[in-house]
């Protein structure tokens, strides 16, 4: 009988005819308690990320600008990851937060590869996982500022997936983020549209006119980029490469009025 | 003691409840909705002249409140203005502006040039302080060619190749920027402009419905609306025509109105003419 | 919930600013017969002026004879229906037989009031067949509001179709009208023609309109383009 009357009537619950505290205790300490803090805006950030299916095949790029507010800080930040022979995956938002959860999944690689029991991380088991982080830490109110494309081979046929910060995800054969949902994701979507099978070839040279098309619009773009590729033939993260430019139609352009 | 003091009307709107207002929002009320062409509005030069096209979508908050406006508004015989931003503001203000043209026009007898025309607005939109949220692109071919520029509500504006604005403008300017070339010829620019617009009305949600164009030459314009349909309508399977008799009559009353007859003649009076 | 915009003020530090939520838009719709049930929502995915995806469908096959429809925070709606998934699997090992649909509505109802203070912003609708086998609709609020009803729209076109839904299924507003009950082919062909009208009005409706029937033989899955701009 003791124990029973030992519990509260209502555990967290306010005393009979008192209010319900939402402090849970703290207004009652003299002690000046601060919240924990969390990073709510991002420091070093990465622009766009694009991808796209092709036939047989996913690639994802992304320039490697380090922008820290308007400043150009770093230009050789690579923002594309091999995560196996499969997958492969790109980030935009802060760079810290894309270290920190690189440095989580390269890790997670390594523990797959170490029980050797022939499974691997798949773009899709890779997706549904980074789904669930976003949005688990969206809903603890310390987001992982990141905007994520995974691509790869599912069961021999391309996938490609998008999530953002707070946990909004799909896949999609297109997909593009940050300024590049603006600007790239129309070209793509257009070329798509008129050719659904495209070659790894023409898709990369689709790619590089969204990413020289950014270079021109995208104040946080740069003309240095990398591309990832997967295929049947396996997944590779090429060497950087310069954009080509043109700026023929810049003598048409003088005074205002 | 109290000398009358007397206010001559200056012109022009009244500023004098704009802090009010700001005060009033502030404590939550909330200004009327208004339409706003959330819009593809595109303009190039091409070798002869200048093409503008508009989508044809106004939309208030996430509803369509017109299917198919009228964004290109005329300011003249060889001027034409594609409008973004308060529906209101654009076709107040491009109204205004093709009077004032006019009457220059009339006073100088001469076709008027398209820099005028930018001045107008430009000097209009500064004066009132982006308060008249008109987002424009001008185009037009005078004396001495075509020209083309976009302006801002603030009233700032630029001289390019080739312009996009609204809320399509990214849309539109990735097809500028991967296709457009320098004397660009009348045919491809007109399937340049269109496939502009196109991208805005597919990938941006405030845009959307028909394409216009406006193809203005030395002594020619054609303005074609529309000039394509990017989306067909659903056609709807079943049909919605009520039977007579369905809405429902609430109460009737019938009541005589009775004349009291005064005269039967009618006199002939003459005419006022004065 | 509303749609944040990041503040650029001069002289200031600028400081981005983000919401938990996004309002992802879609509209879902049920309509419930004798012996069926129609759960039907438009398959785009959008977030302010942008369109995400053409082909993300907001319908989910629960069980064999139920179906819901999920519109509002795209990423809320992911959570949800994983979890669902799994209290419907787990009801599934426990009793060895699927969940009714009546109790699947009695579920979601707790599962979203149990987030009371932190919702799952997603207005759900089910549908599917009761246990005496006629067709039944539940609609909820984001924090677990429910009742049945014999037919709903929600979503970002919810309050321009019910009105008409009202009208043409629940015959209000006509005088003197035969109220024929509803069948199959003429909730199919009304189901389309409202989203037709919706993606007409609505910026967040189009792209394709996905129909789910269920009756007591189980689930069939119609699709129907509409708008995509």
């Amino acid at each position: 009988m003791e124990g029973i009357m030992e519990q509260p009537f209502w555990a967290n619950g306010p005393k009979p005819g008192s209010f319900y505290d939402f402090h849970a205790g703290h207004s009652s300490k003299t002690t000046t308690v601060m919240p924990v803090k969390h990073t709510q805006y991002p420091m070093v950030t990465g622009s766009s990320v694009i991808g796209i299916q092709f036939d047989g095949g996913v690639m994802i790029a992304a320039d490697k600008l380090g922008s820290y507010g308007s400043l150009a800080r770093y230009r050789n930040c690579s923002r594309i990851l091999k995560v196996n022979n499969t997958t492969i995956m790109g980030a935009g938002g802060d760079y810290a937060d894309f270290q920190f959860l690189r440095d989580i999944v390269e890790q997670r690689v390594i523990d797959e590869e170490c029980l050797d029991d022939g499974f691997n991380y798949t773009p899709r088991s890779l997706f549904s996982w980074l789904t669930r982080v976003l949005y688990n830490r969206r809903s603890r109110f310390n987001p992982l500022w990141n905007t994520v494309l995974v691509g790869g081979l599912q069961d021999g046929e391309p996938f490609l997936g998008y999530v953002d910060k707070i946990g909004t995800a799909y896949q999609s054969p297109t997909a593009a983020s940050g300024f590049g949902a603006y600007i790239a994701l129309p070209m793509l979507r257009e070329a798509y549209e008129r050719n659904d099978k495209m070659s790894e070839d023409e898709a990369k040279t689709l790619l590089e006119s969204c990413l020289r098309v950014l270079y021109y619009r995208d104040c946080r773009a740069w003309n240095k980029y990398d591309i990832a590729i997967v295929t049947h033939d396996g997944s590779r993260l090429e060497e950087s490469k310069t954009l080509s430019t043109d700026w023929s139609t810049a003598d048409m352009v003088s005074g205002y009025e | 003691m109290a000398a009358t003091c007397v206010e001559f009307a200056t012109g022009g709107f009244s500023f004098e409840n704009c802090r009010r207002n700001a005060i009033l929002e502030e404590k939550g009320l909330k200004p009327p909705k208004v339409y706003k062409t959330g819009t593809t509005i595109v303009g190039i030069v091409f070798s002869d002249g200048i093409i503008l096209g508009a989508d044809t979508r106004a939309t208030e908050d996430t509803i369509v409140a017109d299917k198919n406006c009228s964004k290109i508004h005329y300011l003249a015989p060889n001027i034409y203005c594609c409008g973004a931003g308060t529906a209101a503001d654009t076709e107040k203000t491009t109204q205004i502006i093709s009077s004032q043209l006019e009457l220059h026009r009339l006073n100088t007898d001469r076709t008027v040039r398209v820099c005028t025309a930018n001045r107008l607005l430009k000097q209009m939109l500064f004066r009132y302080q982006g308060h008249i949220g008109a987002a424009l692109v001008l185009g037009g071919v005078d004396s001495t060619g075509p020209h083309l520029y976009s302006i801002w509500p603030h009233g700032s504006t630029d001289v390019l190749p080739y312009v996009t604005m609204g809320s399509g403008s990214l849309a539109a300017m990735s097809v500028f920027e991967s296709r457009y070339t320098p004397g660009i010829s009348r045919e491809d620019g007109m399937k340049l402009v269109r496939d502009a617009i196109a991208a805005g009305i597919f990938n941006d949600l405030g845009s959307g419905s028909n394409i216009d164009l406006c193809v203005i030459t030395k002594d020619k314009v054609d303005y074609l609306r529309p000039y394509d349909e990017a989306n067909k309508k659903g056609v709807r399977q079943g049909k919605y025509a009520y039977k007579k008799g369905t809405s429902c009559v609430l109460t009737e009353t019938v009541r005589k109105v009775e004349f009291v007859v005064e005269s039967t003649q009618v006199k002939v009076e003459a005419m006022d003419t004065v | 919930m509303s749609l944040q915009m990041e503040q650029h003020e001069y002289g200031t530090p600028m400081q981005r600013y983000w919401s938990p939520y996004a309002m992802n838009g879609g509209t879902g719709l049920a309509v419930s017969g004798a012996d069926f049930a129609i759960v039907a929502s438009d398959s785009r995915l959008s977030e302010g002026f942008s369109i995400h995806s053409r082909d993300a469908p907001k319908t989910y096959q629960l069980t064999d004879t139920t179906v819901l429809s999920c519109a509002g925070f795209h990423g809320d709606i992911l959570a949800l229906t994983k979890y669902l998934e799994a209290r419907l699997q787990m009801y599934e090992h426990e009793h060895n037989k699927k969940m009714s649909t009546s109790a699947i509505a009695a579920m979601l109802s707790t599962i979203l009031y149990y987030k009371r203070f932190f919702p799952y912003y997603v207005y759900n609708i089910i549908g599917g067949i009761d246990d005496e086998g006629k067709g039944c609709i539940y609609s909820f609020d984001p924090v677990g509001s429910y009742e049945r009803e014999t037919y709903r729209a929600g979503g970002s076109a919810g309050s321009i179709l019910q009105p008409l839904l009202d009208n043409q299924i629940g015959f209000k507003n006509q005088q003197g009208v035969v109220k024929t009950p509803l069948t199959l082919q003429k909730a199919v062909q009304l189901v389309k023609d409202v989203f037709i009208s919706a993606a007409e009005r609505d910026i967040y409706t189009g792209d394709s309109l996905v129909i789910r029937i269920i009756t007591k033989d189980g689930v069939k899955t119609e699709t129907f383009p509409l708008r995509r701009d």
